[in-house]
């Protein structure tokens, strides 16, 4: 069952088009990377879905729903659609507790005790619970985006979208980042997720989506794609990015 | 800790550190003491220092006149606090019109474009000037007649132009990814701004609205030319009375008071953030 489904999504900035035309589904419970040089779109894309960006054509449909209608209530499609960015995620000026309880209480009205008793378990279960009171400047890269994607994955949400999350971080720290999102998998979150780590799709990702120039050039199983890439741009961008 | 006893050599730097700095302080001291004790003596022992002293401190006078001043200090100190608040207030509600992008609100937009353009290019005096004397004069009903309220008024609208457009800079200064971030959370724009943007903006622009409040404080004596009694009206009535400036020294010096520990706390305030935002803390 497919949870996202994208048709001939078109998105342009003044006369440049970032996205030319863009098929893609993401299956229920799949990992699925989207993958390509820098510049060529995917972080337009996932702000498309999370509609952070109005695309300029085509559909996207979640759950059934074509959430491109601009009479959706863009709001209550972002309760259903986490998002964890490069940097810059955390709230400065909120706890790490507190940043986590602030969606699901304002935004999905939960109490304040069920809140915290969520947002506790979940930093727990990420060993992230010592840090709960702890201010986001006194915490490492790693630290800051696990506690991102806490937060993201604190509002329940169907899908979740990641652009980038380890680039940002010293190499040491990708790690502890990557086994979160390893973990989030075998739990049955559905993740998107733009990435340069090619490693961690080969291993852990369902489907890989090579995108070059605002289009997909190639998409499939993760194995298919990394290991015997067909057209020619995927063999050179690979290449560049397995050192093969 | 115990399991660790700090070394000979680390107990010799930190004495060595301590001595240093007690050192250091006590050559501050020293030296400043002794320069300004020399730029005393160069006043007393100066020609026309009688002259000076008479006119400007002339401690029994000064003395005979405080209590006036502190009575009339009150006054400042009201207009001061009344109209802090209100400023702030007005400030934030103009600031919030001119950065939500809303389209039904336009014509308000517009208002508060105009409003912070006049104020903030018209003299505060020429505002109060406007207030004090004009209004009462259009005898328009639920228009206070009172000076003070005026003059609260007056102070209102100049400084709110101000602390307005602080406020807005300081939202513009929150990263837009803080946005993106809320957003994603399934927060509305108000909540957006409420728990998001505007904590992180207010923080930001406390030490220079600080320094805004230091001039308020100030500028609280110009209302006395639209005829309140207050501190400088009251020194102005004693001095043409008896021909002496200590009043205005008096009244000087209760303005400081109140500046000098409210531009430290932006000194500090400022300080501390700079020290945060390098992950010093
Ligand atoms: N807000 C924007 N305004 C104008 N151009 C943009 C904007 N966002 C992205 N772009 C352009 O769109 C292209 C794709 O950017 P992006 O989606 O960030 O790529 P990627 O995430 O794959 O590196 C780039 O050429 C970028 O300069
Ligand atoms: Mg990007």
């Amino acid at each position: 069952m497919d949870l996202l489904v994208l048709e001939q999504v078109r998105k342009h900035y003044g006369s440049q088009q970032v996205l030319r035309g863009i098929d893609l589904a993401v299956a229920e419970h799949h990992v699925t990377c989207l993958i390509g040089a820098s510049g060529s779109g995917k972080s337009t894309l996932l702000r498309c879905i999370n509609l952070l960006e109005t695309v300029d054509d085509g559909v996207i449909w979640l759950d059934g729903r074509d959430i491109s209608d601009p009479r959706v209530d863009a709001d209550e499609v972002r309760r259903r659609v986490g998002m964890v960015f490069q940097a810059f995620n955390l709230f400065p000026h909120r706890s790490v507790l507190d940043n986590v309880t602030l969606g699901p209480q304002r935004s999905l009205k939960q109490s304040t005790s069920v809140a915290e008793a969520t947002a506790l378990e979940l930093l727990d279960r990420f060993g992230l619970a010592d840090k709960a009171s702890a201010y986001p400047d006194s915490l490492s890269g790693g630290q800051q985006q696990r506690v991102a994607v806490v937060r993201a994955i604190a509002m329940a949400p169907r899908l979740l979208l990641l652009d980038e999350i380890t680039s940002a971080l010293d190499p040491l720290l990708v790690a502890e980042v990557l086994d979160v999102i390893a973990e989030l998998k075998r739990e049955g979150m559905t993740i998107l997720m733009a990435t340069h780590e090619m490693h961690f799709a080969q291993e852990v990702a369902d489907r890989v989506v090579f995108i070059d120039n605002g289009q997909v050039v190639e998409q499939g199983p993760a194995a298919d794609v990394l290991d015997h890439p067909r057209d020619e741009r995927t063999v050179r961008f690979l290449t560049r990015h397995l050192g093969r | 800790m115990a399991d660790w006893t700090q070394s000979d050599r680390q107990t010799a730097r930190l004495d060595y550190r301590r001595r240093r700095t007690r050192r250091r302080a006590a050559v501050a001291g020293v030296s400043t003491v002794a320069v300004i004790g020399l730029l005393a003596l160069a006043a007393v022992t100066a020609p026309g220092w009688h002259r000076v002293q008479v006119t400007y401190f002339d401690l029994a006078y000064g003395r005979e006149v405080l209590p006036g001043l502190a009575a009339a200090f009150v006054l400042n100190v009201k207009l001061f606090v009344v109209a802090e608040i209100l400023i702030l207030a007005v400030a934030l509600v103009v600031a919030l019109v001119r950065v939500i992008p809303s389209p039904a609100i336009a014509p308000l937009k517009l208002l508060a474009v105009v409003y912070t353009d006049i104020f903030r290019g018209v003299p505060t005096l020429l505002v109060i000037f406007l207030v004090c004397f004009g209004l009462p004069a259009l005898q328009l009903q639920g228009v206070p007649t009172d000076i003070f309220w005026l003059g609260t008024i007056a102070l209102t609208l100049s400084y709110g132009a101000y602390v307005a457009e602080v406020i807005r800079s300081g939202i513009a200064s929150v990263h837009p990814s803080q946005w993106a971030a809320g957003r994603s959370l399934g927060l509305t724009y108000p909540q957006t701004m409420r728990h998001v943007v505007l904590p992180q903006a207010l923080r930001r622009v406390v030490p220079p609205l600080i320094n805004d409040f230091v001039s308020l404080q100030k500028d609280t004596a110009l209302v006395s030319s639209a005829g309140l009694v207050e501190i400088l009206r009251e020194a102005n009535i004693n001095a043409s009375r008896d021909f002496n400036f200590t009043p205005y020294v008096v009244a000087a010096a209760f303005f400081i008071a109140i500046t000098v520990p409210l531009a430290r706390l932006a000194d500090w305030l400022a300080l501390r953030q700079v020290r945060r935002e390098q992950g010093a803390e």
